[in-house]
């Protein structure tokens, strides 16, 4: 440990060893009562105009850290001109099992496209 | 510049032309995000300028741009050896960017100070001034050599560093020269979110449990003798401010003071009451850390001159 490590022992004496120090390691908490930082969901919008785009996630005890770390972690490149960060478990996402009931009965389905429509003549950018 | 270090922040800078895809390109497999070089004023572009003579720095004007560098880079050296080191992976990142920015700022500093330190019309390059100086050629104030010692007291010399490179570059953008004034510009936008950086930790960890706030007040306790040196006038800087190209340090003390006094009284601490290290920094009087910092940074140039990876 350096001088500079530990606040109980002035820089001056850092030479000087601590005798009366307990000679055992200490007791190392479980991983699931540690105080962890939460996760967080990152989202980027490159440029005016566009929406913003999932682009990863973080770690961070609030909001306001987890702000300054997607900036520090997904805008290093130039990457962004705007980010979200939204905590990871107030996503709702969809049951990736239900595929096909939620996502496989628009197949098929033509007519929900506007594909039977014939253009007006003189009617641009359709 | 050859280190591993500078690549990644050439690359950084104008490394990624060809792969600005993304999201507008309409391209399902590119990247959610996208990567653009940006355009800001690089290293290379001042060393195109003074290799063809378009900026060519005074005497005076070159040490004030040493000193700048050689306080840059040391910092930049010290924050890389926290990488893999700090408390979380996110704030390794935050860290090692920081490192970047300053890596960055004492690479064009130095560029241009080589303007007028070479031999025969041959301008010093970044890499002889960063590489083959010893320890009394360089000019960096205390202050920045450091050591990290935990991480509060990372974030104390960080705290410092940044509101006092703020004030400067701020008021540096105004500077008579040219070049310097440009490099001031680029720089004080980066060291702006260092403030925010720092000061956000600052609080936090004094306003978090007993022993951050105690492991604060430490630190805080060991970097504050070496702010005074950061603020010393002498007639190099005088001279310099006289022609508008320099910022006399003495006055950006105040701003200093206040803008930290107004995070310190958030916090609740006190301005730590420490007699001031004498310095001499300045000069190229360096405490013990400098040699080693420089045995690291150095040792690999020095093995292999010239040498490239």
């Amino acid at each position: 440990m350096t001088p500079h490590g530990n606040p109980e022992v002035p820089a001056s004496s850092a030479t000087e060893i601590n005798r009366s120090a307990e000679k055992v390691s200490p007791a190392v908490e479980p991983v699931e009562t540690r105080n962890a930082w939460g996760l967080w969901e990152v989202f980027v919008r490159s440029s005016r105009g566009l929406s913003h785009v999932h682009a990863g996630s973080l770690h961070a005890p609030d909001a306001a850290m987890a702000l300054r770390n997607a900036r520090d972690l997904y805008t290093r490149r130039n990457e962004g001109v705007s980010i979200w960060v939204v905590p990871a478990d107030a996503i709702a996402a969809s049951d990736p099992d239900s595929k096909g009931s939620f996502f496989e009965s628009p197949q098929g389905k033509d007519y929900r496209h506007a594909t039977y429509y014939t253009k007006s003549e003189g009617v641009k950018h359709l | 510049m050859s280190t591993p270090a500078t690549n990644t922040e050439a690359s950084e800078t104008h490394g990624h032309g060809d792969i600005s895809t993304g999201v507008a390109g309409g391209d399902s497999n590119a990247s959610a995000t996208r990567i653009t070089p940006g355009n800001a004023l690089r290293p290379e572009d001042i060393a195109l300028e003074v290799r063809t003579g378009l900026a060519k720095p005074s005497g005076d004007v070159a040490e004030y741009a040493l000193r700048l560098g050689d306080d840059a880079l040391i910092l930049a050296q010290r924050l890389g050896h926290w990488i893999s080191r700090a408390p979380e992976l996110e704030e390794d990142v935050a860290l090692g960017n920081i490192a970047l920015d300053q890596l960055g700022h004492a690479r064009s500093f130095l560029t241009y100070a080589g303007g007028a330190l070479g031999e025969n019309g041959t301008p010093q390059s970044e890499d002889d001034l960063a590489y083959f100086r010893r320890e009394h050629e360089f000019r960096s104030a205390h202050l920045f050599e450091q050591p990290n010692g935990d991480f509060a007291a990372t974030i104390a010399r960080q705290f410092v560093v940044s509101y006092y490179q703020f004030e400067l570059y701020r008021r540096l953008t105004g500077s008579t020269d040219a070049t310097l004034a440009a490099i001031a510009a680029k720089a004080v936008k980066e060291v702006d979110y260092h403030r925010d950086h720092s000061a956000q930790w600052v609080l936090r960890l004094a306003g978090g449990t007993d022993e951050s706030r105690k492991r604060m007040i430490h630190g805080l306790k060991l970097m504050w003798p070496y702010v005074g040196e950061l603020f010393e006038d002498d007639a190099l800087v005088t001279r310099l401010a006289e022609a508008g190209a320099a910022v006399v340090p003495s006055s950006i003390r105040e701003d200093f003071d206040r803008l930290t006094g107004e995070v310190f009284a958030e916090a609740e601490l006190e301005v730590p009451d420490v007699p001031s290290a004498p310095g001499g920094g300045r000069q190229g009087k360096h405490s013990e850390h400098l040699g080693y910092i420089l045995a690291e940074m150095q040792v690999l140039a020095r093995e292999h001159p010239g040498a490239n990876w």
